[in-house]
Order: structure tokens, then C-alpha cells, then sequence
């Protein structure tokens, strides 16, 4: 690498973003910014019940209204012989046989299962011809009893044929025995009852898809805000079968936000691109929010009893985790996978613990399925790690750093192999502790806690030292385990004969800035101007294959596959110059964009060896012209990123209000490409953490209707509810990827809501409340 | 029914039915789609414009509302050659991620700061309580408002 962290646009540098030109003079490009000539809409019918039998659909009325061109439903995907919406992790359960998986065609066809659920669409000339033809849409359906709690879910009637107490399946991971032995002699346990609050994830931009079927070519594009691309023209294609890969072009514009609901592959995009060869024209649909709230993944969803041993020197002996954890109606794209291997792995966090089982039952319900929302099972792991470490921190009237200190993992035990299944490669997760205590001035917090006591208020104080592991791999692995897909990322170089530059990734960018980051380790490692770099990404027309964006993975494992096309081309540059400068290849150089030859003051730039790349005439024979190169990039490990939250509130006793009054963030990414925008990933993850731990809760009632299905009604954090945040980050490089990176997208909702409920319980003096700590209970704690 | 306004300069007149909403009138009858629709009931603000000088949420507005009036979207503040101040300061601050909200915001924020030159950091937050952003924490952009806010006393064109 370059030592160009001195450099205004290098390896370090806080650069300014490409993107944001045209995001600031609105010149973004949205899907539903896109439209086709002769472009017809759609609007879905939709349940107005949680779990009904569809007994008949009458569409008579519907066909006659001006502009409704059609009315489509299940039955007739079915009859086009459509496949199922796939869950692309199979989970075994503990006795070994396959998770139980419901069908899930993607329009209903004889019985609907959650409030929003899809089951037809109308096709009309303008949307308000479409809402018309909807409204007219007479179905009759014969409603049953729904099942919507979770804590009795098991013992209810089954929703699914052939799925009996709701199970999806039970999973287990770590060593019952062992870790039931030690509890047992344990000289001190904590035991924890958690609920982890359903969250609705409501990126900006709603949902949107447009697809276009062109006869001439027998060919589809579907325009869609997707976080992968390549990956839904995968599901479309391989598991729906609505055309062969080749045939089906998936392009997603500049997206407004994913935070992991715009991974999956749902009814509506799938609907769009089907029907637009049904009726002749393109269709274009875009999610009123009242249908986000309905109808996008939820996340989390858990209850949880916890128990924690500790021997009488403090040291963690056993740790014992059960969770119910709620799936919804169906099997989303990855649902299976969150609450499993994205949560029970990573129930050491940054501690020694030696005996660790954990149990998961995944269970059905009539609500909306639950999938990966930003952190996916690692926010709910350090929710359980940290509030149970910081209750057995007050039970024992122990400092609550120095009980984490003594049982963290020290530098020098990496690597490390946690009794559940993974083997962090490297960490250091004092100094992030040491930074943030620093930074939070833990010492004047009795002072500051006097303060605001004086003031009225109760203040309170909390930790959460959490650990995510992101950069899901490797591929083998991840199958091995359950895992449909590959967990590679693709890049490809180009460098035009003129000397600029670019570059096909597979990861996409919804916010995160990867034409600025990307187009940074791209320029760096050329020694080329940033500004002759671009990024593109999101089309699988021109970017050749992709996993897309989620887990964090994006710089640890698509900017990998990048320095590895640039080094093949590096490679092939060095015998372009020795050629051309009549050296020995080994003595020549590639060094701050000049190839060298050695102990000489021969050199040639960069842009002059692509050039005689493209017009060869002094040029190798055996080497072929042109200079592009590409890579697929599968790492060896996931990548660790840890770190320290602190949070302090002040609490209104008179009417239970709580203020987030300063939040310390110190994380480990390892090498940071941008700070800018890893501070910015940051601020946001923790507002949103935020938002779970105060605002955010996404409520059925006993009939299955989404109470919180609007911003009237579902709580989002404003600029008003979250302070400034104190960031920093500290750095153990990444071991095994070549930019020594390890992910930063989802550390701030990941450590947030514990260190905001554990400084909320610590303030009030009851850990009896639960996400989110909205003032009435509060109020109700205090006055309990 | 007829309206006429004037968009970013140029006065149009347009036959549209009486439930129009300005949003709409912006976005697919005059093609601007820098202005966003983020929600259903007025609460997001990505749809905000100004209004004969104002910043209003576009979505709440029906088409004989606006009949002769005045109306600036993000496209009529600035171009990426010559940005306005508060676009400039939401780039530096890092005000943005995937940028759904920030056309919105920016218009919100340039009416903050006319309406209030000395604004703090509380009266920032409390101006964009109408605005919502999933990505930024609002850290950023409220360093943005403020750093416009000082460099840029008065704001609006
Ligand atoms: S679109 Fe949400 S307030 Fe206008
Ligand atoms: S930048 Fe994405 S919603 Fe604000």
C-alpha cells in the first residue's frame, strides 16, 4: 500500500464524496425517478386480515374501470408456473433434520397470513386508475384465528399445514452439558428475562420497481431499490424461473437507504417484471409508506431468558442463552440465518466465557416475516451479552468497566476460538474501553450525576462492549452451514487507453459512498488522481456478478476483490514496462504510479503502460493487448469489529421522559479508507440504536393489524431526540483481508441499545424495563 | 382545473384535476424529481419546496393552493457548479448519505436559517423536527445548518 495517508485523496483522507454533487442539486436518479414510455402502474391488493382463507376474488368491476388494463392474482402466477419467494439459509435443526419451511408464493394464492400480505395486483393506465380497480377488487375471504404473540405462539393452533407449534425450527449451538454443569457450580448467577422490541426499518425512499419486458430481444429489466442486484436476478431467475439469467437485466439506481430491508427478494418487484410482459407494457410500483410499514421486513423480534455464572473472583464461567425468536408469516430471503448464525455465534462478545449454549426456537406467526434489519442478530447477541454482564456488574456491586475489563480477551490470546463457533482473528478491546471511559470522563460522571439530581433529574449511566463479526465467510463455510449462496464479492478494473479508470463492484451503495472510498483504494493503489476513478455499480448489465451490500462486507470483501484486479494488473504492467524499458521483469518496480526499473532513472507513468497496453507496438508478444482485470475476492474469515459504547441519560422522574444526553462511540474497524464517512456510518447506526432503545416499536394488536403502521404511530428518532455523538475509533488492522479492514456500517445499532438501556436501568434503579423506554414505562418503573 | 405558477423562474400553466398535490404537479407534471416523496401523512418532509419564499411540505398542498404562486425546488437553488451555501455546507459536513432526505432538508434548512441568523444547535434540531433522516444520526447535517448558518447569515436566494 502506498503511504499516501498523507495525500488529500488517499488511503485515510477524509475526501469529499463524488456522489453527493448530484444528491445535493437533485440530480439523484431513484427508482421511482425513472419512468418508461407507455409505462403502466400497479397497486397490490393487499389482507386486511392477519390469517384468512381467500375464498373467491371478483374482479368484474374492477375490469371496469377507465385505464385498469388488468387485474392479476396468485392463481394466475401460479398457473404461469411461478415458483416460491426462496428463505436462502437452510437452518438444521439440533436433531439434525432441515428447518420446516412454509410455502410462500409471492401473491398469495388460497390463504393470506399477515396483515398487508399480497395477493393480487391492478394494472391501470395512471395509479389513481389502479387505486380505483383496487377498491373495487370485491374479495371474499373467511377469516381464522390468528397467532400473534410470540410467548404463546408454540402452544397455538399451526398456521402452516404441516407445521406443528409454529416451529421453523430449533437450533442449538455450544455445549448444553458443559455449560449447564458450570452454571451449577457457579458461584454467583445472574438470570435475564429480555424481550428485543420488533423493529420496522423504514429506509427514506419506499420501496420501489419497475419492469419492462422488450419483445424484440425476448429480454426483462427490472429497475428496483435493491442493496444486491445480481443476487435478486439469482431468486428471479434460478428459484421464481421468471426468465434465465441471461435473459433478465436487474438495474438498481441510486437506492435511498436499505439498512438490510432491501436485501430481500420480495412479491412486489417479482409481480412487476412478471406482469410487464403479461400486459404489454412496462409497470411501475412504488410503496405508499403505509405499505412499507405493512409489507417491508421487519427486524428483530426476540424473547429471551439468559443466565450467567460467575466464579467468586468475577471471572465469566457459563453463559446460557434461550430465545424465541419471531420469523412472521413466512421465511423471508435470509429470516432463517439472523437469528441463528448471526446471533448464537456471537454470544462470547469480547470476553473469555468458556461454556457458552445457546437454543433458538424460530417460530411463525401472522405478522410481516422478520429478516436482517441493520446489525441482523448481532444487535440482539450484544443485547443480551452486555445487559446481562452490566446486572451482574450491580448485583455484585462491581464496577461495571472493570467486571468487562477482567474478562475481556487480551491482545496477546488472538487468535481466539469461542466456544460458538468462531475464531476472531484480532482485537484489542481494552484500549477501545480505556478511549471511550476517557472520553466520557467516566471519573466526573458521580459529579455530573449530583449535578442533575440537583437539577431533578436522575441521571444514569451504561456500557455495552460488543463485538460484530461482518464479512460473512468464507464461501465454503457458509454453505457448509446452510448458506445458498457464495459469500465472495466480484471487481473489475478497467483502465481505458487514456489512462482513467473504471470500476465494476459488485457491492452496491445505498449511502454508504463507495464511488468516493472505492475510487480512493482503487487511486491509491495506482497512484493515479482520484478524480480519474470512477465507480460503478448496481446493474448486473454492467457489472459482472455481485453479492451486494449487507453485513458490513462492502470495503472488507468487495474492496478486497478490487486490490486483488488491481494487483493482477500491477502484475501485468511490470512486464508491459520491462519490454518497453528492455529490463529484467523482477527489476521492475511499481511505485507511486511510475513502474521502475531498479538502481536505474528509467521509469514509465502509469497512463503511458495502459496506453501501449491498448496500442501495442512495442509490446511483449506473448502477452495479450488491453488492460483490465477483474477478481472475485472470498475471504478466509469474517472480520471482527469491536468496540466500546457509552451512554449517559437523564431521566425526568415527574414524567418519565429520558434524554440521551451524550453518547461515547470508540470503535475498531481496523484501517479506516475515510473517516468522514465511518464517522457518518457511525452517527447513524447509533441514532437508529437509539430509535430501538427509546422510540422505536413496531406493535400488532391480538387481531394482527399493525397499530404502528405510520409516523403518526410508529416512533422514528428527529433531530430533536439524539444528541451529538463522541466518535472515535481505535485500530487493530483486519489480519486476513489486504486493506486491513474489517466493516463499520452497522457498529453503531449494534452497541447503542445496551449502552442506552443499561445507562436507563442505571438511572431509574430497575432493570425491569423494556425496550423502548418510552416515558410511560418509565413513569410506571419508578413508580413501581 | 387551470393553474399557474412559477417553478424555479419559469411560469407554467397546467391543466390538472382538483386533487393534485404540489408534489405531484412538481415531480410528474413538470419532471423535477429532486423533490421526494418519503411518506403519507406529512410527516417526513422530503417533499419539501418553497413557497413563495417559505419551505412547505409539497405533499400537503393541493394544486388551488398554489394557483399564481411561487415555487423553488432543490433544482432552482443551485447547480453543481454554483451551489447554494447551505448545498455547499451539507457536502463539507458530510451531511448526507444516501441522500433521499437532503433535498427536503436543505430546503427546511435554508428557511431555518433566514427565518432565525443565530441559530445554536437546539434551535437547529427543533427547526428539523419535521424532516426525517434514516442515514446521518442528523449529527452532520446539524453541523451543516450551523456552519451555513455562520457563513451564510440571511441563507435563502
Ligand atoms: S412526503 Fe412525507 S412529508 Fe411530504
Ligand atoms: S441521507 Fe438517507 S435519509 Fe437522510
Amino acid at each position: 500500500m502506498s503511504s499516501s495517508a498523507a495525500t488529500a485523496t488517499g488511503i485515510g483522507a477524509s475526501v469529499l464524496r463524488k456522489e453527493d454533487l448530484r444528491f445535493i442539486t437533485g440530480n439523484g436518479r431513484y427508482t421511482d425517478d425513472l419512468n418508461q414510455p407507455g409505462q403502466s402502474y400497479a397497486v397490490f391488493l393487499r389482507s386486511p386480515h392477519a390469517r384468512a382463507r381467500i375464498i373467491g376474488i371478483d374482479t368484474r368491476e374492477a375490469l371496469k374501470v377507465p385505464g385498469v388494463f388488468a387485474v392479476l392474482t396468485g392463481a394466475d402466477m401460479a398457473a404461469d408456473g411461478l415458483g416460491d419467494l426462496p428463505c436462502g439459509w437452510e437452518v438444521k435443526q439440533k436433531d439434525g433434520s432441515d428447518m420446516v419451511r412454509a410455502p410462500h408464493p409471492p401473491l398469495a394464492i388460497n390463504v393470506v397470513n399477515y396483515v398487508g400480505e399480497p395477493y393480487g395486483v391492478v394494472i391501470a393506465a395512471t395509479r389513481a386508475a389502479a387505486r380505483q380497480g383496487a377498491e373495487a377488487v370485491m374479495t371474499d375471504f373467511e377469516e381464522r384465528e390468528p397467532v400473534v404473540d410470540l410467548a404463546t405462539a408454540r402452544d397455538s393452533a399451526a398456521i402452516h399445514d404441516g407445521v406443528p407449534g409454529n416451529l421453523a425450527y430449533d437450533w442449538e449451538l455450544g455445549d448444553r452439558a458443559a455449560t449447564e454443569a458450570a452454571l451449577a457450580s457457579a458461584a454467583h448467577v445472574t438470570r435475564l428475562d429480555l424481550t428485543n422490541n420488533r423493529l420496522i426499518p423504514n429506509a427514506m425512499e419506499p420501496r420501489a420497481a419497475l419492469g419492462v419486458y422488450d419483445r424484440s430481444g425476448d429480454e426483462y429489466t427490472l429497475y428496483t431499490t435493491s442493496q444486491n442486484p445480481h443476487l435478486e436476478r439469482l431468486v428471479l431467475s434460478a428459484f421464481v424461473q421468471i426468465a434465465p439469467e441471461h435473459k433478465l437485466r436487474v438495474i438498481a439506481p441510486d437506492v435511498g437507504g436499505g439498512f438490510g430491508s432491501k436485501i430481500f427478494v420480495y412479491a412486489e418487484e417479482t409481480t412487476v417484471v412478471w406482469a410487464a410482459r403479461k400486459v404489454g407494457r412496462p409497470v411501475k410500483w412504488t410503496a405508499d409508506r403505509s405499505e412499507s410499514f405493512l409489507a417491508d421486513a421487519h427486524g428483530r423480534d426476540h424473547v429471551t431468558h439468559a443466565e450467567l455464572g460467575l466464579d467468586a473472583d468475577g471471572n465469566f464461567v457459563a453463559l446460557k442463552v434461550e430465545t424465541t425468536a419471531n420469523l412472521g408469516a413466512y421465511l423471508s430471503t435470509f429470516g432463517s440465518s439472523v437469528p441463528t448464525y448471526l446471533y448464537g455465534t456471537l454470544l462470547a462478545g469480547q470476553y473469555r466465557t468458556p461454556n457458552i449454549h445457546v437454543e433458538v426456537h424460530g417460530v411463525y406467526t401472522n405478522t410481516c416475516p422478520v429478516d436482517a434489519y441493520r446489525g441482523a442478530g448481532r444487535p440482539e447477541a450484544t443485547y443480551v451479552v452486555e445487559r446481562i454482564v452490566e446486572t451482574a456488574a450491580r448485583e455484585l456491586g462491581q464496577d461495571p468497566a472493570a467486571l468487562r475489563r477482567r474478562n475481556m480477551i487480551r491482545p496477546e490470546q488472538f487468535p481466539y476460538e469461542t466456544p460458538v463457533a468462531l475464531i476472531y482473528d484480532t482485537g484489542n478491546y481494552e484500549a477501545s474501553l480505556d478511549r471511550a471511559l476517557e472520553l466520557v470522563d467516566y471519573a466526573g460522571f458521580p459529579a455530573r450525576r449530583a449535578a442533575s439530581e440537583a437539577a431533578g433529574r436522575k441521571r444514569g449511566i451504561g456500557f455495552a462492549c460488543y463485538i460484530e463479526a461482518c464479512g460473512l465467510a468464507p464461501s465454503q463455510l457458509a454453505i457448509q452451514l446452510g448458506a445458498g449462496v457464495g459469500l465472495y464479492e466480484s471487481g473489475e478494473i478497467r483502465v481505458n487507453p487514456t489512462g482513467s479508470v473504471t470500476v465494476f463492484t459488485g457491492s452496491h451503495s445505498h449511502g454508504q459512498g463507495h464511488e468516493t472510498t472505492f475510487a480512493q483504494v482503487v487511486s491509491d493503489r495506482f497512484g493515479i488522481p482520484f478524480e480519474n476513478v470512477e465507480v460503478v455499480h448496481g446493474d448486473t448489465g454492467r457489472v459482472e456478478f455481485g453479492l451486494g451490500t449487507y453485513g458490513s462486507r462492502s470495503l472488507a470483501v468487495g474492496g478486497s476483490a478490487l486490490v486483488k484486479a488491481a494487483d493482477k494488473l500491477i502484475v501485468k504492467g511490470r512486464r508491459i514496462a520491462a519490454h518497453m524499458l528492455e529490463a529484467d521483469v523482477d527489476a521492475v518496480a511499481f511505485e507511486d504510479g511510475q513502474f521502475v526499473v531498479r538502481d536505474s532513472n528509467q521509469s514509465l507513468a502509469f497512463g503511458e503502460v495502459a496506453f501501449a497496453a491498448y496500442v501495442p507496438t512495442n509490446y511483449p508478444t506473448d502477452l495479450e493487448p488491453g488492460f483490465s482485470e477483474k477478481a472475485f475476492y472470498d475471504p478466509q474469515n469474517f472480520t471482527y469489529p469491536a468496540g466500546t459504547h457509552i451512554a449517559e441519560v437523564e431521566v425526568d422522574a415527574d414524567t418519565g421522559v429520558v434524554t440521551l444526553v451524550n453518547f461515547v462511540a470508540v470503535d475498531d474497524f481496523g484501517h479506516v479508507i475515510n473517516p468522514m464517512i465511518v464517522d457518518g456510518q457511525v452517527h447513524g447506526g447509533v441514532a437508529q440504536g437509539a430509535g430501538q432503545a427509546l422510540l422505536e416499536h413496531g406493535i400488532y394488536d391480538d387481531y394482527g393489524q399493525l397499530v404502528t403502521g405510520s409516523y403518526m404511530d410508529y416512533c422514528m428518532p428527529r433531530a430533536d431526540d439524539v444528541p451529538d455523538f463522541v466518535v472515535d475509533t481505535t485500530v487493530t488492522p483486519c489480519t486476513h483481508n489486504p486493506l486491513g479492514v474489517k466493516g463499520c456500517g452497522e457498529a453503531g445499532a449494534i452497541g447503542s441499545p445496551a449502552a442506552i438501556m443499561n445507562a436507563v436501568t442505571d438511572a431509574v434503579g430497575s432493570n425491569d424495563v423494556s425496550m423502548p423506554a418510552t416515558p410511560e414505562k418509565i413513569w410506571r418503573a419508578l413508580a413501581g | 382545473m387551470q393553474i399557474t405558477l412559477t417553478v424555479n423562474g419559469t411560469q407554467h400553466t397546467l391543466d390538472v384535476p382538483e386533487n393534485t398535490l404540489l408534489v405531484e404537479i412538481i415531480r410528474e407534471h413538470l419532471g423535477l424529481t429532486g423533490t421526494h416523496v418519503g411518506c403519507d401523512t406529512s410527516q417526513c418532509g422530503a417533499c419539501t419546496v418553497h413557497l413563495d419564499g417559505r419551505a412547505v411540505k409539497s405533499c400537503s398542498m393541493l394544486a388551488g393552493q398554489v394557483d399564481g404562486a411561487s415555487v423553488t425546488t432543490i433544482e432552482g437553488i443551485g447547480t453543481p457548479e454554483a451551489l447554494h451555501p447551505m448545498q455547499a455546507a451539507f457536502r463539507e459536513c458530510h451531511a448526507l448519505q444516501c441522500g433521499f432526505c437532503t433535498p427536503g432538508m436543505i430546503m427546511r434548512a435554508i428557511d431555518l436559517v433566514a427565518e432565525q441568523p443565530d441559530l445554536d444547535s437546539k434551535a437547529v434540531r427543533a427547526g428539523l423536527e419535521g424532516n426525517l433522516c434514516r442515514c446521518t444520526g442528523y449529527h452532520n447535517i446539524v453541523r451543516a445548518v450551523l456552519h451555513s448558518a455562520g457563513s451564510d447569515q440571511g441563507g435563502a436566494p
